[in-house]
């Protein structure tokens, strides 16, 4: 796979690159050996199933996770929450309906909320906050409480928290879940103008590669603690992905989608296809239930 | 103006207090309580916004409810109750915090393990404590609080102690705010969580200590989260919702003294009613006032402001 890392020395667009990373939780490989990199602009989707590792490369990032051997190249200057920093928006963030927070305050945190000292309004500090609502498309929820936004009007609230410090690159935890299809396309099209229009580069983690599929400019997919990255052509394909996943795996493009399948009982599971592609993946079933046991239940 | 006279007179024979007087500020019990009750009543509506936030309100009460070993403690060996209070609630927050109380999951567990074990030397230290000889009120002060009869060497301390709260939730407020709301929003604020946690949790032990002084270990937990708990209800905006319920909490403490004060003149006469009844009743009112209050006019106060607003998809 190391032959497809973009390695492109020298390019000054660059705002992330990650060589050779490793990380072990106790005892066992989380990360092996991950090499990608990301430049201004760009928006790259990390897709991977569920223990793939997708969380543990964010934190990776976000400096939250200790490395056992490799590099990580933030571009210099950057500090989590400081001007030119990361932007994060974290996974399932859930806030109850009385807290007294409104989407104005909650953007507001976003520049100061790591100080010392009350909250108090400045002119500059809502000017910058309703700025960035407006960016998100949020401007009329700007005095709505946090805790009555739907899911994807809560994403778009905490994007326009995480961007309000005027990051170089912004982080997504699986900013999908849990959405509704329109609010996906929603979210997908708005990161995807976002990452043109502030010259950010963005990385979005999903366990489904469809949705953002017209919006990618690089893939990084993740299995096993491996990761393969490029072009969604470069990296979809079958000996990328089947060498990725060390087992035979087929790509099937359907009607402008892609479905990554394998045999039962093996990764990408039968499960996950059934869950997203309906009947369509359910042909080999009735041999499989006895065999996969409690993830057939789907 | 006779009655005026005839009244104190009468209140002279009945009531235990010293120096009652017509009018309740002219009473140095009273004058005290207002002052002692003030400060704290500050400082544990400004701990108490976060604890709603948090949702650690089961902390707050476990942290409370301890109180009564400590309170207990504190008459065995003849000092000054808020000692005791204190002392209990920083013991009891650093175990919680040495048990977890800051990872979401087995928040409640570590918080109900440590409040069941503590209780239990409680309520053998109360018994104690009964066994000692004209210590027939002690329990009544530890579990339900006596704001008329602090001893005036207590006043400096309890202040003291009430400002330091007061500074303390002032300096946090910005960082304790965001990891209240979402710890991975904190953290990636580049906020030091373990940190912010921990000074919280001290604050929390101190706020509810002093709550306990003004209306008992067991009450205690109302004074912290219910005027929080109506003023979040009530405002959108974090300084409002703050400020909303400092007066909440302090007008809830100086109308239970003026309404215990007065309750002498009730049946049965000659006993005032205790103070920390009257203040978890305005609060307790308050809060089911500012929710139906919202449940009425919900648009003007609560989620959607005024028309619903229509999500901009904006140039995608």
């Amino acid at each position: 796979m190391s032959d497809l890392i973009a390695a492109q020395p020298g390019n000054t667009g660059e705002v992330l690159s990650l060589d050779g990373v490793t990380v072990w939780l106790s005892g066992r490989t989380v990360l092996d050996d991950v090499s990608f990199s990301l430049h201004q602009g760009q928006l790259a989707g990390l897709i991977g199933s569920n223990g793939a590792g997708k969380t543990t490369i964010l934190r990776v990032i976000l400096g939250l996770q200790s490395v056992a051997s490799g590099l990580v190249n933030i571009r210099p200057g950057f500090r989590p929450g400081k001007p030119g920093g990361i932007g994060y928006v974290p996974q399932k963030v859930v806030i109850g309906k009385d807290v007294p927070l409104r989407a104005r305050d909650l953007v507001g945190l976003g520049l100061d909320g790591a100080r010392a000292g009350f909250p108090f309004p400045s002119r500059a500090k809502r000017l910058a906050a309703d700025q960035m609502l407006e960016a998100v498309g949020m401007t009329g929820f700007a005095n709505a409480r946090v805790g009555s936004l739907s899911g994807g009007e809560l994403q778009r609230v905490l994007i326009a928290h995480s961007l309000v410090s005027k990051p170089s690159l912004l982080l997504l935890d699986e900013p999908l879940a849990n959405l509704d299809i329109a609010s996906e396309q929603d979210v997908v099209a708005l990161l995807s103008r976002l990452c043109r229009e502030q010259e950010i580069a963005v990385l979005v983690t999903a366990h489904d590669v469809n949705p953002l599929l017209s919006v990618m400019d690089r893939v990084i997919y993740v299995a096993r603690g491996n990761v393969a990255s490029g072009t969604t052509g470069e990296v979809i394909r079958q000996d990328v992905l089947s060498a990725l996943y060390g087992h035979h795996v087929d790509v099937l493009r359907v009607h402008n989608r892609i479905l990554v399948v394998a045999e039962a009982g093996l990764e990408p599971q039968s499960g996950d296809t059934e869950r997203q592609f309906g009947a369509q993946g359910d042909s080999g079933a009735p041999g499989e239930a006895g065999s996969t046991g409690p993830d057939a239940n789907g | 103006m006779a009655e005026h006279m005839l009244i104190p007179g009468l209140l002279a024979l009945a009531s235990p207090y010293p120096a009652l007087s017509a009018t309740p500020l002219g009473s140095s019990p009273v004058q005290t309580a207002l002052l002692v009750g003030g400060a704290v009543a500050v400082a544990s509506a400004m701990v108490g916004l976060f604890t709603v936030v948090r949702g650690q309100s089961f902390a707050g009460h476990a942290l409370g409810d301890v109180g009564t070993a400590g309170g207990s403690v504190s008459y065995l060996f003849g000092l000054d109750v808020l000692v005791g209070f204190v002392g209990i609630a920083l013991i009891t927050a650093a175990l919680m915090d040495l048990f977890g109380i800051d990872r979401e999951e087995g928040r409640d567990v570590a918080t109900g393990g440590v409040l069941g074990s503590m209780l239990g030397v409680g309520a053998l230290l109360l018994y104690l404590d009964s066994t000692l000889p004209g210590s027939s009120g002690s329990a009544m002060v530890i579990l339900f609080g006596s704001l008329f009869s602090i001893p005036g060497a207590a006043v400096p301390f309890a202040i003291m102690l009430s400002l330091l709260v007061a500074g303390g939730v002032g300096l946090l407020f910005r960082p304790l705010l965001l990891d209240s709301v979402n710890s991975d929003l904190a953290r990636a604020s580049g906020i030091r969580r373990r940190v912010v946690g921990r000074m919280y949790l001290l604050l929390l032990a101190l706020g509810i200590a002093l709550s306990s002084l003004t209306i008992g270990a067991i009450l205690s937990t109302a004074l912290l989260v219910g005027p929080a708990a109506a003023a979040a209800v009530l405002f959108r905006r974090p300084l409002h919702a703050f400020l909303a319920a400092v007066a909440v909490s302090v007008l809830s403490v100086w109308a239970g003294i003026f309404l215990s004060y007065y309750s002498y003149y009730w049946p049965p006469y000659g006993h005032g009613w205790p103070v920390s009844f009257f203040v978890v009743a305005i609060i307790f009112a308050t809060y089911l006032g500012a929710r139906g209050y919202c449940q009425t006019l919900g648009r003007r106060t609560g989620s959607i402001p005024g028309p619903l607003p229509t999500l901009d998809r904006g140039p995608l």
